[in-house]
């Protein structure tokens, strides 16, 4: 039987640098996390599983269907959505407007439903605007669902990002740095939220995470990138006793206590 | 109480004062504001609607009796209205800056123009013009013609953005004109530079004299422009552009074709366009490539942007502003200062008849309305009636 989601042999250059070199990935339940240090490639693998970008050479399938050349608003169809490492919420639509932009690939709605606005339209949009409000309060944003998004503070912009990719109704959640900039105790609650999203919808997510202590806390597996070529791969206690990991990675100090080093790009 | 008392008093009186002086632009205007205000007073939903259907399906018809001129600003008002809110999806909802809208506007024109005078003979050899009755299903042709034109336009710049859209969309609006001037040989098709004439105007129930009619026509149109716009702008249609203007790559991570859904967008904003192009032909009986200049674009652009960008209400005031004021205010200003000038006046010991002609003040008309442009955007660059959202987003600087 083959994986839920399963990438073979990614390869993408930019010009003269090789970004990602034969990358091999896959995912059957569960969250798998993929970490490396900055300009591992990250979060250009996400960017080719989305279908932002195309790649020189490999394959990604989904549910068996091949997802390199398809538009990114067909994959999200498919049933795999994101979130974005630099928030990229519409700022100047509400909260509750945001979750209901997600669920466009869901609407059967053609443009003469609209001009009609018969029952059919009543109907579909009293259905996106009850599940809408489902989502927000499922990440605990309930109250601010008529608040501009440019508004909201920035651990909740985080928690927006996440209820407007799962109004995709997807499969497979791609999350981008989930944790960055949050405070410990956020960031906390935020894998909660995850673990209980992954418990209740059955929900395959691929995290890619800074905060090792969240990383370690949550995987089933951990993948690990480094200059675009995976160096390791394993439960996070094998790839946290992984010498080529430790050299790589966290460089030949001492393992405890990581910081991200940078912001990524 | 009080508001409810304004309104209906407001709307009564300034009806009553344009009947005793039909001359007097102020008046007029003290008319339209009383509208405005009906429309801002917090007064009942029933109430409010009652008070504009019966100033604009009773009152206005009425007032034309006492100054025909007044039916016509109207009828003006109301194709613009429908003009600014079809850019108004374009330019305020999708956020593609389209400069060459009123090519839309034009083709629309054309088409009944060709096909409801003789001149199509020239073209296919007799049987023209089509009988007048044909103008309604022309409507019809119009709304498809502009939005076939507008997916036209659309397919070549779907990956252009921001400045480089607006000079694709600008050399397009200029094609259509430059066409429309030359298309007269090897074939006569637009009768160039000469336009068209005479075009046939639609049958009309009832005997209705033909002010009153394209009035109450226009007003149709323009209300049914009105409740489409609300629908698309409050469905996922209408949020789905929102998103391409916010961000077009989450939109599209998010599930938005953006192919289809910026088409969409095109169409719609140019089906309105060539409906009212339709009936623009019919109206004036001549045509010429001369009323769809650049400036005509940008004119209405002005009316979307000063109204307030993404607005339904702003793009209607907009709309209303700016050709009132092209129309009325600024003529009517020329005129006042021409009088004092004819008259000798002297301001500040200065004999205004000593004024050389270079000073002229109808020269100025064109210049009061670019300044009054610029103080918009200096002090308020939201617009008239801004969206909440978008107010919002402003006012934080």
């Amino acid at each position: 039987m083959s994986a839920l989601f399963e990438a073979r042999g990614i390869t993408k250059r930019f010009g003269g640098l090789t970004a990602l070199h034969g990358v091999d990935f896959s995912l059957d339940a569960g969250i798998a996390s993929i970490i490396g240090p900055n300009g591992a490639g990250k979060t250009t693998l996400f960017n080719i599983f989305t279908g932002l970008y195309g790649a020189d050479e490999g394959a990604v399938t989904f549910r068996d269907h091949a997802l390199l050349g398809l538009r990114p608003d067909r994959i999200t169809a498919l049933g795999i959505c994101r979130t974005f490492q630099n928030i990229r919420l519409f700022a100047n639509m509400t909260a509750f407007e945001n979750v209901l932009v997600g669920m466009h690939a869901r609407v059967s709605l053609g443009l003469l439903d609209v001009l009609v606005r018969g029952p059919r339209f009543r109907h579909t949009e009293g259905v996106l605007h009850a599940r809408a409000s489902a989502l927000l309060e499922r990440v605990g944003l309930l109250r601010q669902a008529n608040e501009v998004a440019r508004n909201l503070p920035y651990g909740d912009q985080r928690r927006l990002e996440i209820a407007r990719a799962l109004a995709s109704e997807p499969s497979l959640l791609l999350l981008d740095e989930p944790t960055a900039g949050m405070t410990g105790g956020e960031a906390g609650s935020l894998m909660g939220l995850l673990r209980a999203l992954v418990a209740d919808l059955g929900l395959a997510v691929i995290l890619i995470e800074h905060n090792m202590r969240v990383v370690m806390e949550v995987s089933d597996r951990v993948t690990v990138l480094d200059h675009g070529e995976r160096i390791a791969e394993g439960s996070p206690q094998e790839v946290q006793a992984d010498t080529r990991v430790i050299e790589a990675y966290l460089g030949t100090r001492h393992s405890g206590g990581l910081r991200r080093r940078r912001a990524e790009r | 109480m009080i508001q409810t008392a304004l309104a209906i008093g407001g709307v009564g009186l300034s009806a009553w004062a344009v009947a005793t002086f039909p001359r007097s632009v102020l008046v007029f205007l003290l008319f339209q504001a009383s509208l405005v205000f009906v429309y801002l007073a917090r007064i009942p939903r029933w109430l409010r609607a009652g008070l504009l259907a019966l100033a604009l399906l009773v009152l206005m018809p009425l007032l034309g009796h006492f100054n025909g001129y007044y039916l016509e600003v109207a009828t003006q008002v109301g194709i613009f209205v429908a003009l600014a809110l079809g850019l108004n999806i374009v330019v305020g909802l999708a956020g593609l800056l389209d400069l060459g809208y009123v090519a839309f506007f034009a083709v629309g024109a054309y088409s009944w123009a060709i096909f409801g005078s003789p001149h199509a003979n020239l073209i296919f050899g007799g049987g023209f013009p089509l009988a007048a009755g044909w103008f309604y299903l022309f409507l019809l042709v119009g709304l498809l013609i502009g939005a076939g034109t507008g997916i036209l336009l659309g397919l070549p710049v779907l990956r252009l953005r921001g400045d480089y859209l607006a000079i694709v969309t600008l050399g397009f609006g200029e094609v259509i004109r430059v066409l429309a001037n030359n298309l007269d040989k090897p074939i006569n098709i637009t009768n160039g530079p000469k336009g068209i004439t005479p075009i046939a105007r639609p049958p009309v129930p009832f005997e209705v004299p033909y002010a009153e009619a394209f009035y109450f026509l226009v007003l149709l149109i323009a209300a049914t422009v009105v409740l489409v716009n609300r629908w698309l702008e409050d469905s996922h249609i209408g949020r789905a552009w929102e998103a391409i203007r916010e961000d077009e790559l989450a939109a599209q991570a998010m599930g938005v074709p953006l192919v289809r859904t910026k088409l969409l967008a095109f169409a719609c904003g140019a089906s309105f366009a060539g409906i009212m192009g339709v009936v623009f032909a019919a109206k004036q009986v001549f045509i010429s490539p001369e009323s769809f200049t650049f400036l005509e674009s940008i004119g209405v652009l002005a009316m979307v942007i000063l109204g307030g960008m993404g607005s339904i209400p702003g793009a209607i005031v907009g709309a209303t502003v700016v050709t009132v004021l092209n129309l009325q205010v600024l003529k009517g200003f020329s005129l006042w200062l021409n009088e004092l000038k004819n008259a000798g006046v002297v301001v500040l010991g200065y004999n205004l008849a000593d004024l050389p002609t270079q000073l002229e003040p109808a020269k100025y008309e064109r210049m009061i309305f670019g300044a009054i442009l610029v103080l918009m955007m200096i002090f308020r660059p939201q617009g008239i009636f801004p969206v909440r959202r978008r107010a919002r987003e402003l006012g934080e600087r």
